[in-house]
């Protein structure tokens, strides 16, 4: 069963931002681990 | 549970945003952890790499938005039965009490992965520590159940200071727990300054805050009593060689105004008249009878902000404590 709301514009402007924040939190994940690594073997 | 409890006005079926999920790490509250823990990770002297400061406050600054969203998750049921807190997202149906929740652990585990992996292991378990207290200890055990839930509960917010001390050293010295001392001792009177002039919104929602249980006046004596051991804790860290003389003047004064306004309150008659707000939606828009609360509580806030502003800046500036270093 399909949701109502599926094709809504302001329900997919709010998936839209909920998924940029999302890939932009996982972005910051990867960059947060590779500068502690470089840190850390730097003797940081 | 939620389903049940929750009036059918709220459940709404409008998207959440992105901006929904930031309220639900409680960003007003993150800030003063922030501050708190950058003046612990400051105050310990301990030389670190300035990314790695970063990330230590980064990750305790998550891992209180965090816990935040655990609390927000488990407490949609009856932040739905009060007016301060009947919109945040939760009780007003736009995003689902299990997401918050999700997130809430997400945030947690990665900011305690990240911690022991930037600083130490004793920073790590210190947050794993606070962030349990808060979502498990304090939400799921205290808030529901006891009138001391934010005498104890508020240890969960007075531990910052002490987590980024530990970032820093890999320690946890006297001076760090007295920061957390001063916290602890301070969030009494603030909540219950609060909580005088919105007890029918606690006393609707069951939850046993002081005025609902003991009553107005008990509450006045309290905050009172908290007030007097506050005031010369504010003072400690300048005898402990944290503080300097700008620390001192700073917290005597403010600590005097404090002490001023918790004798105004004990001697008024603040929470004993039903009805305290002035209107629906104006939440801090209070009756003449409980402006005394009022004040107690902005100024409360005020205070701690002062206190570790002032050691923050004294320690960045280079400026010497009155005492030598405890």
């Amino acid at each position: 069963m399909s949701d109502p709301n599926y094709d809504d514009p302001a329900s997919a402007k709010a998936r839209r931002g909920r998924n940029i924040l999302l890939a932009l939190s996982l972005a910051a994940f990867v960059v947060i681990v590779f500068v502690i690594t470089i840190v850390k073997k730097s003797g940081g | 549970m939620i389903d049940q409890t929750l009036p059918a006005l709220v459940r709404s079926r409008v998207a959440a945003s992105w901006r929904d999920y930031l309220q639900l790490l409680k960003p007003r509250v993150m800030s003063l952890v922030v501050l708190t823990a950058v003046t612990g990770l400051v105050c310990s002297g301990a030389p670190m790499n300035p990314i790695l400061a970063a990330v230590a406050i980064l990750c305790i600054t998550l891992g209180a938005g965090g816990s935040a969203a655990l609390n927000m998750g488990y407490d949609g049921d009856i932040d739905a039965l009060m007016r301060r807190t009947r919109a945040r997202a939760v009780p007003a149906g736009r995003i689902q009490r299990a997401d918050a929740m999700g997130l809430g652990v997400v945030l947690s585990l990665f900011s305690v992965g990240i911690m022991a992996l930037a600083t130490n292991v004793l920073a790590a378990a210190l947050l794993a520590f606070t962030i349990a207290f808060y979502a498990i200890v304090y939400t799921r055990w205290l808030k529901r159940r006891t009138v001391q839930n934010i005498v104890i509960g508020g240890l969960a917010g007075a531990l910052p200071p002490l987590v980024g001390w530990a970032a820093a050293t890999g320690t946890a010295p006297a001076n760090a727990w007295l920061l957390v001392a001063i916290i602890f001792v301070w969030t009494p009177p603030h909540f219950w300054a609060l909580s005088l002039y919105t007890s029918e919104d606690y006393a609707k929602a069951g939850v046993p805050m002081m005025p609902v249980v003991k009553g107005a006046a008990a509450t006045r004596a309290q905050i009172l009593a908290y007030s007097l051991v506050l005031v010369p804790l504010c003072l400690a860290p300048a005898f402990t060689g944290l503080g300097g003389a700008v620390y001192l003047a700073v917290a005597a004064l403010g600590g005097t105004i404090f002490l001023v306004l918790a004798t105004r309150l004990f001697l008024s008659r603040a929470g004993e008249t039903s009805g305290e707000r002035a209107s629906d939606g104006a939440l801090y828009d209070v009756k003449a009878a409980s402006k005394v609360a009022r004040n107690l509580f902005a100024f409360s806030i005020l205070y701690l902000f002062l206190l570790f502003t002032t050691l923050l800046a004294e320690h960045l500036l280079g400026l010497a404590p009155l005492a030598p270093l405890k």
